[in-house]
């Protein structure tokens, strides 16, 4: 660029020639040139103010473009905190004592249909009987063929099942994945476990939802996504519970019963090691309930916690246990025992006839009604119930089933002094045979109140509140083990393992009132080994009879006895107990050890 | 001066936008990795399941007693019994090995009565 001087020399001449002030070019020279500056300082300023301009538009365009390509698109989860990949499982497992799987998740297909898409409705539907026998080829068409734009044709396929329908190869017919829960033992548990049902169902998944047992209990529990990896551990012993279960139905079969249930209690913390009722059914495969008829038929009534049966003489033990530790008899103290007692239009008899005098041990030993009768009179209605009570007879147990949360045992409305005495050995009450587990567990465990318990407890008692002295559990235990020796459940010994118990035969109550001559609950509650009590075990025998030494006989001295013996037999070594043989010089049958 | 700085400035800025090119991808095929494993361990996890489903219903105690009954004639398996306890004294101490060769000999000149210990 050529600078034009402030002071041009020709111009300065020539000014000076025409007399002007060269001085006036100058300043005009000067301000021409600041202008020129100006400009250029505009320009520049402008050209900085559109880029400015043109970075922020690009900016605001950027992020808004942004903002509407994540409005748009679907959000996806952010995969780095996706620290837990099981996806799959919705539903916790349930273990036994040992971590044996009780029940567990399993992913098959379901398959369903879309009419809409079918090419040949008809070839399908046939095709699909083939695979599936059960189908109706008549449903089948009119379902697929109707309005209807979707159809569930199975919940639940094996994988052989899957590849022939896709070997049918008709686009409309689909599958979804589908988690199922399996119990891998079958009826081993059934009642404990319960059961599971579809809840919400979708083509991609559907919720296991519990029906009945533990799975409704804890369907919460089961279903919480924090517990998931958690399974739930029972207090069952699957070893156990399958001895149980095999030898109750031998025994079922030889005594001819109808049904029978079996609870084996740990006597210190309440927990149930076994628990089984006859007839039982595969949870895999849960039956319908019953519509009509007497609930307790079908399969699916428990009888060992749903059950209310009147027990009969395992009651007397109650009496005896209350009369001792209110201090008003002893073993020795000699109750008449004269019969029949005349009650208004009642009369008490005795099976056999008893002489005018038993000890209280005899009473007990050879069972006496009319014995335990006077003794209850002696105690007296108020402090029978009580009595009762605490030991849990007026309330459902406490067992984590949702079938048993509501079994509340048959007591009479009015509690008079003939209830008194009929209740003293087993009349005129009615509870299930886990009640009276846990009432011979605190029996047994030296007079602490038990609360029955499916669940594993990591602590060696659960000791509730005493109810009777340490001294009245030892005489009581010491009359229980006499039944055994030398009483009506004489078939009850096992060897080595100082087995006490008492045997209940009540005649079972018509639907129209009165009582059936020909059929009893047999019932033999026992605690074992009576030195030191570790387990109690209910037995209950529903109508059984067995033709022995020349008469049928129905009592549970003949039927409900040499089950349990052998269940103890079978099941002691199980639980890890040793036999103690008697003139090891460690322990004589009689002799009661702490 | 001046344009050194500029120049150093854009070389560094362009440095950066390199190696945030660079890191994007690598984070993707991270990200990518990640996902793939993810669905593995899933897989994993869902074939755990099953074979322990597997196992506990192959060994669920119905189909043991059949097989315990199948195979009597070889194993000879009968139920656990109270009588199948014993005593430890009932068992009785290991006989020494004769032909244990490490075991201690003494010897002496007597090479009789008193000499050689049995091993």
């Amino acid at each position: 660029m050529t600078r034009t001087p402030l002071r041009p020399l020709a111009r300065i001449i020539d000014a000076r020639k025409n007399g002007q002030n060269p001085d006036q070019i100058e300043a005009a020279e000067r301000a021409k040139r600041n202008q020129a500056t100006q400009q250029k300082l505009r320009r520049r300023a402008e050209a900085r103010l559109t880029m400015l301009g043109l970075v922020f538009f690009l900016g605001f365009i950027a992020i808004g473009g942004k903002m509407a390509v994540l409005a748009m698109r679907e959000p996806a989860e952010p995969q780095m905190a996706m620290t837990d990949s099981r996806i799959y499982s919705q539903r916790a497992d349930i273990v036994d004592r040992n971590g044996i799987t009780l029940a567990t998740n399993l992913i098959t297909t379901s398959l369903y249909a879309q009419p809409q898409m079918m090419i040949n409705p008809e070839r399908a539907a046939k095709e699909l009987v083939k695979i599936f026998p059960d189908l109706k080829l008549k449903t089948l068409l009119g379902q697929f063929t109707g309005k209807r734009r979707f159809v569930w044709v199975r919940k639940k396929i094996s994988p052989e099942q899957q590849q022939n329908v896709h070997n049918i190869g008709e686009p409309g017919l689909l599958f979804g994945p589908r988690e199922m829960r399996l119990y891998p033992n079958g009826a081993m548990a059934a009642h404990i476990l319960g059961g599971t049902g579809f809840g919400k169902e979708d083509v991609r998944a559907a919720e296991l939802v519990g029906v009945a047992g533990v799975e409704k209990y804890f369907d919460e529990r089961m279903r919480d996504p924090a517990q998931l990896d958690k399974p739930l551990q029972l207090s069952i012993d699957l070893t156990a519970q399958a001895t149980t279960r095999r030898v109750l139905e031998g025994g079922m079969k030889i005594m001819k019963a109808k049904g029978a249930a079996a609870v084996l209690m740990d006597v210190h913390t309440g927990e149930v090691v076994s628990m089984v009722s006859l007839p039982d059914f595969d949870p895999n495969e849960r039956p319908q309930p019953l519509v009509k008829g007497d609930p307790s038929d079908s399969p699916l009534f428990n009888r060992a916690a749903q059950g209310v049966y009147e027990l009969g003489s395992t009651f007397k033990l109650f009496t005896a246990a209350l009369a001792l530790d209110k201090g008003l008899m002893n073993e020795n103290t000699m109750i008449d025992t004269k019969g029949p007692i005349k009650w208004g239009k009642f009369k008490i008899r005795d099976f056999h006839n008893y002489g005018s005098k038993l000890s209280m041990m005899d009473v007990i030993v050879k069972s006496s009604n009319i014995g335990t009768a006077h003794m209850a009179q002696t105690i007296g209605g108020k402090a029978q119930q009580k009595f009762l009570g605490q030991l849990g007879f007026f309330e459902p147990t406490s067992l984590e089933l949702t079938e048993s949360r509501h079994i509340k045992p048959l007591v009479p409305k009015n509690w008079s002094e003939l209830s008194t005495m009929t209740i003293s050995y087993g009349h005129g009450i009615a509870a299930t045979p886990l009640h009276l587990a846990s009432a011979y567990a605190t029996l047994s465990n030296g007079g602490f109140q038990v609360k029955p318990t499916l669940i594993k407890s990591d602590r060696d008692n659960l000791h509730g509140e005493r109810i009777m002295s340490d001294d009245t559990s030892k005489v009581v235990l010491r009359m229980l083990r006499n039944v055994v020796t030398r009483g009506t459940a004489s078939f009850g010994e096992v060897k080595g393992y100082s087995v006490g118990g008492k045997t209940g035969s009540a005649d079972k109550p018509k639907p129209s009132g009165g009582y059936y001559k020909d059929r009893v609950i047999a019932t033999f509650a026992a605690t074992f080994p009576t030195y030191d009590p570790k387990y109690v075990l209910v037995l209950t025998l529903d109508e059984p009879s067995i033709q022995a030494a020349g008469e049928k006989r129905r009592t549970a001295g003949w039927t409900a006895v040499p089950v349990a013996a052998e269940l103890i037999t079978r099941l002691a070594p199980i639980l890890n107990m040793r036999p103690e043989v008697a003139g090891n010089g460690k322990v004589q049958y009689t002799q009661v050890k702490n | 001066m001046r344009s050194l700085f500029y120049l150093v400035c854009s070389a560094f800025v362009i440095g950066l936008a390199y190696w945030a090119y660079k890191e994007n991808y690598k984070t993707q095929v991270s990200l990518r990795e990640v996902k793939e494993l993810q669905q593995q361990i899933a897989q994993e996890k869902e074939t755990i399941a099953v074979l322990n489903a597997e196992w506990a219903y192959l060994n669920r105690p119905d189909r043991l007693r059949d097989l315990v009954d199948l195979n009597f004639a070889d194993l000879k398996l009968i139920p656990l019994l109270p009588s199948h306890f014993g005593d430890s004294e009932m068992v009785s101490y290991p006989t020494p090995d004769p032909y244990d060769i490490n075991a201690p000999v003494s010897v002496n000149s007597d090479g009789g009565e008193n000499g050689g210990q049995q091993p």
